[in-house]
């Protein structure tokens, strides 16, 4: 028995959490979160990829690595703890499962190779499947959608993009279309992207085993609440370590303000909510895997809202202990406390996500 | 990760399993049912009583005998006497949990004494006490808080002397938990005025039945637990009643503080306890609705349900540290209390609000729903928060030892 990552997947997290060190510093997010450094971006985009990120969950037989979703969480902690300015969860892991899971044997054997190579990238929306805002929603008619769709993952520079009917139909389609307009959204969080997509008769192709079975877009839906988890982990742990480190080093009343108990206790409040969020996304990742859809699908909804509500309140504690420079963009926390407070409301605010838990308990019933 | 325990385990598994079958809800009874009226609540036992009725001391001598209970507790001291293996006792715990079979008697006799006896006792301590406290004939009680030594316990003044191969007791102790149903009590007394303040402390053992010892109840808030203050005036005890050495009394009761913080909210109970609040809001109704239609109180219920989700995986993970030593969770450990505690009050005041004013009846009103026991633990959780290391104590032991910050400076004396 073993609870907790594997030697390998702790090397794929020190990896990924050592180069964005290296290679990404405040200095530098800051650059490209002002739109300023595209070509910085694409060379930590270049060097995350290296690390065989986007092969991660592509199964062995399609030249992928075949790894498991745990490996994929502790690549999102990573990026969570060093705001990596990079696409992830939607690009590598929902597309990657949404066609493996989706796609037919052809559909497979075309698509993820390319993934496996990174000869295509993929963006992916649907949250419309989780709940609509607004008049957004796709139709199908005649091979052809149109609609609209809001806060897709990772369609930025993308080839192709996974959407979904209300009904769960995956399909692709081209991020070039002449049918399709792309308007990047302005959100908080600037170290991801996020679009609106209106299409007017675009060509799709759809994902045939989804057509089957609404499962498929569940599960797809579940992985990546459990890797938007990890990554609200991985930043908070961060906000920890940058508290108490400038509890440590900060004097006033001719003390370090580490000693002074009001800042003690926020941070060892901050660990001990925290500490525990490690054992449920790692869990959740786990039973993704080797329990029933709805022992993991419980597992999956409570790591994302719990991960939510816990990130949420150690964003604050831990720009409070920083003072007056916690509100600074100068010392750039604000990239972990955004990066949190986006991570809470897409695929599913807290309150929709516990109402899913309920449903699958037969709480209404 | 690998969540299996191995299929060497399996047959052991289903062993315990087929034995939690046959004691599924069963009914234990004692002949002092006072002193555990609220103990099926407080360690999330079942409240549908259904099962086969078996006497309290008749319980423990079965789990003894089946390895069920002080497993890796030697023979020749009254324990089953197997290998320690956390795996099995994890085992156990999780089959009596899902077929709500009733824990072993808990206490700090069996959680804090037995382990210290263990580690530092003598032969002869050992014969002597270890048996009769697992099979629930000694009760013990805790004297280590004073009047002016509560968090800095080290403070204490209560005074022992050896006098002619006696120690003889002076002082006072109080919030002393079933000293009224105690026959001993492990204490902690200042033997040596000269040393510094730790290192003057003794840990010694004291039956209760000694002339001189005066025990006056103090009514807590639940009105049903009860603690108590103790007086000793020229209380005399055998020299052999010391356990280690003069002196060493602190390290002796540092060394086992760690069981008690780690029982006082296992995770087991409190998951059990979040499944008889789950059918509680399903049974009870608002204007012909049920409470767990009612979206607000449902929302409360699941945010609850996460954290216990959280504490559950968590304690899998502090096992597999035990397995696994060079896996280090050391935070994750000094946690334990603080976020238990919290989360066991929380989740049954939760109770309690959904209720509404049905929430606010006790004791042996007609209407009152469990018996009382929501009120009663939401109560007794609270005094855990204080207990044992109030959860402010906590924190500062895990900002300073688990995240290395630096400690309060110490204040030049007060006027
Ligand atoms: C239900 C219950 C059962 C108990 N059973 C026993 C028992 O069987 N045997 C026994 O010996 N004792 C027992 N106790 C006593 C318990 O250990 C003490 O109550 C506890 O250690 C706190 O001490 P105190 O009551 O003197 O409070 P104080 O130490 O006076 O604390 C008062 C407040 O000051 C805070 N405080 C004190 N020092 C600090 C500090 N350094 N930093 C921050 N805050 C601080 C505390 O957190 C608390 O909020 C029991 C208590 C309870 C509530």
């Amino acid at each position: 028995m073993y609870f907790g990552l594997s030697e390998e997947q702790e090397f794929f997290q020190d990896n990924v959490k050592k180069f964005l060190a290296d290679n990404a510093s405040i200095e530098e997010i800051r650059k490209i979160t002002s739109g300023e450094g595209q070509e910085l971006q694409s060379e930590i985009y270049q060097g995350i990829i290296n690390l065989g990120v986007n092969a991660l969950l592509v199964p062995e037989k399609y030249g992928g690595l075949g790894l498991s979703l745990l490996h994929a969480v502790a690549i999102s902690q990573a990026l969570g703890n060093g705001v990596g300015p990079i696409p992830f969860s939607g690009s590598y892991v929902m597309a990657p499962l949404a066609v493996n899971l989706g796609g037919n044997e052809s559909q497979r054997e075309e698509l993820l190779p390319k993934i496996a190579s990174n000869e295509i990238r993929f963006g992916i929306g649907l949250s419309e499947f989780v709940g609509a805002r607004e008049d957004a929603g796709l139709e199908i008619k005649n091979n052809k959608v149109s609609g609209r769709a809001l806060f897709v993952m990772d369609a930025e520079n993308s080839d192709k993009i996974i959407l979904s009917t209300k009904a769960g139909i995956l399909f692709l389609i081209d991020s070039k279309d002449k049918n399709l307009t792309i308007n990047k959204l302005t959100t908080v969080d600037k170290t991801r992207t996020f679009h609106e997509l209106i299409l007017d008769k675009v060509n799709c192709e759809v994902l045939e085993e989804s057509t089957k079975d609404i499962e498929i877009v569940k599960r797809v839906i579940d992985a990546g609440r459990i890797i938007l988890a990890a990554d609200t982990l991985g930043a908070s742990e961060s906000m920890i370590e940058k508290a108490v480190a400038y509890s440590k080093e900060r004097k006033q009343f001719n003390r370090t303000i580490g000693s002074f108990q009001a800042v003690k206790h926020m941070c060892a409040e901050m660990a001990a909510d925290l500490e525990p969020c490690y054992s449920l996304v790692w869990q959740a990742a786990h039973s993704f895997e080797v329990d029933s859809v709805n022992e993991s699908r419980l597992l999956a909804c409570q790591a994302k809202s719990h991960l939510s509500e816990i990130g949420k309140s150690i964003s604050k504690k831990a720009t409070e202990v920083h003072g007056g420079m916690g509100f600074t963009d100068l010392l750039g926390l604000h990239y972990w406390f955004k990066r949190i407070g986006l991570n809470r409301q897409i695929l599913g605010a807290p309150e929709i996500v516990r109402e899913e838990a309920a449903e699958i308990q037969g709480f209404n019933q | 990760m690998d969540l299996e325990f191995g299929s060497e385990y399996d047959e052991f598994t289903k062993e315990v399993e087929s034995f939690c079958k046959e004691y599924s809800n069963a009914i234990i009874t004692s002949s002092n049912d006072k002193k555990f009226e609220m103990h099926d609540a407080l360690s999330g036992n079942s409240n549908e009583k259904s099962g086969k009725i078996v006497s309290r001391s008749d319980w423990q001598r079965l789990l003894i005998e089946k390895g069920y209970f002080a497993r890796s507790i030697p023979k020749e001291y009254g324990g089953y006497g197997g290998e320690p293996d956390i795996i099995k006792s994890r085992i156990i715990a999780t089959e009596f949990s899902k077929h709500k079979v009733p824990n072993a008697m808990g206490g700090q006799g069996i959680d804090m004494l037995v382990p210290t006896l263990l580690e530092w006792g003598t032969e002869e301590q050992k014969q002597k006490y270890i048996k009769s406290t697992l099979h629930g004939e000694t009760i013990w009680c805790q004297g280590y808080s004073e009047p002016n030594a509560g968090s800095d316990l080290a403070n204490l003044q209560t005074k022992g002397e050896l006098i002619d191969g006696k120690w003889v007791i002076n002082g006072q102790k109080i919030w002393t938990s079933t000293a009224q149903f105690s026959q001993m009590m492990f204490c902690l007394i200042r033997t040596e005025p000269e040393a510094s303040k730790h290192a003057g402390i003794s840990f010694i053992l004291i039956p209760m039945d000694t002339p001189g010892i005066e025990i006056r109840p103090l009514v807590d808030m639940t009105l049903k637990a009860g603690f108590n203050e103790v007086f000793f005036d020229d209380v005399t005890v055998p020299e052999e009643n010391l356990v280690a050495k003069r002196g060493e009394g602190w390290s002796v009761a540092n060394s086992v503080l760690g069981h008690e913080r780690g029982s006082l909210a296992n995770p087991n109970a409190t998951m059990n306890r979040l499944n008889t609040l789950i059918n509680l809001m399903k049974e009870e109704t608002i204007d012909g609705r049920r409470l767990i239609d009612v979206p607000s109180y449902r929302d409360r219920l699941l945010q609850v349900q996460g954290k216990v989700m959280a504490v559950q995986a968590h304690s899998l993970r502090l096992l597999s540290s035990k397995i696994n030593p060079n896996q280090n969770v050391k935070l994750g450990g000094m946690i334990q209390k603080l976020v238990g505690t919290e989360l066991r009050h929380e989740l049954e005041g939760l109770a309690i609000d959904i209720m509404g004013e049905l929430g606010t009846l006790y004791e042996d009103d007609p209407n009152v729903r469990d018996g009382g026991s929501w009120q009663f633990t939401y109560m007794y959780f609270l005094g855990l928060i204080i207990g044992g290391g109030t959860n402010q104590i906590q924190k500062n032991i895990i900002s300073e030892r688990g995240l290395g910050m630096p400690r309060e400076p110490k204040v030049t004396a007060e006027v």
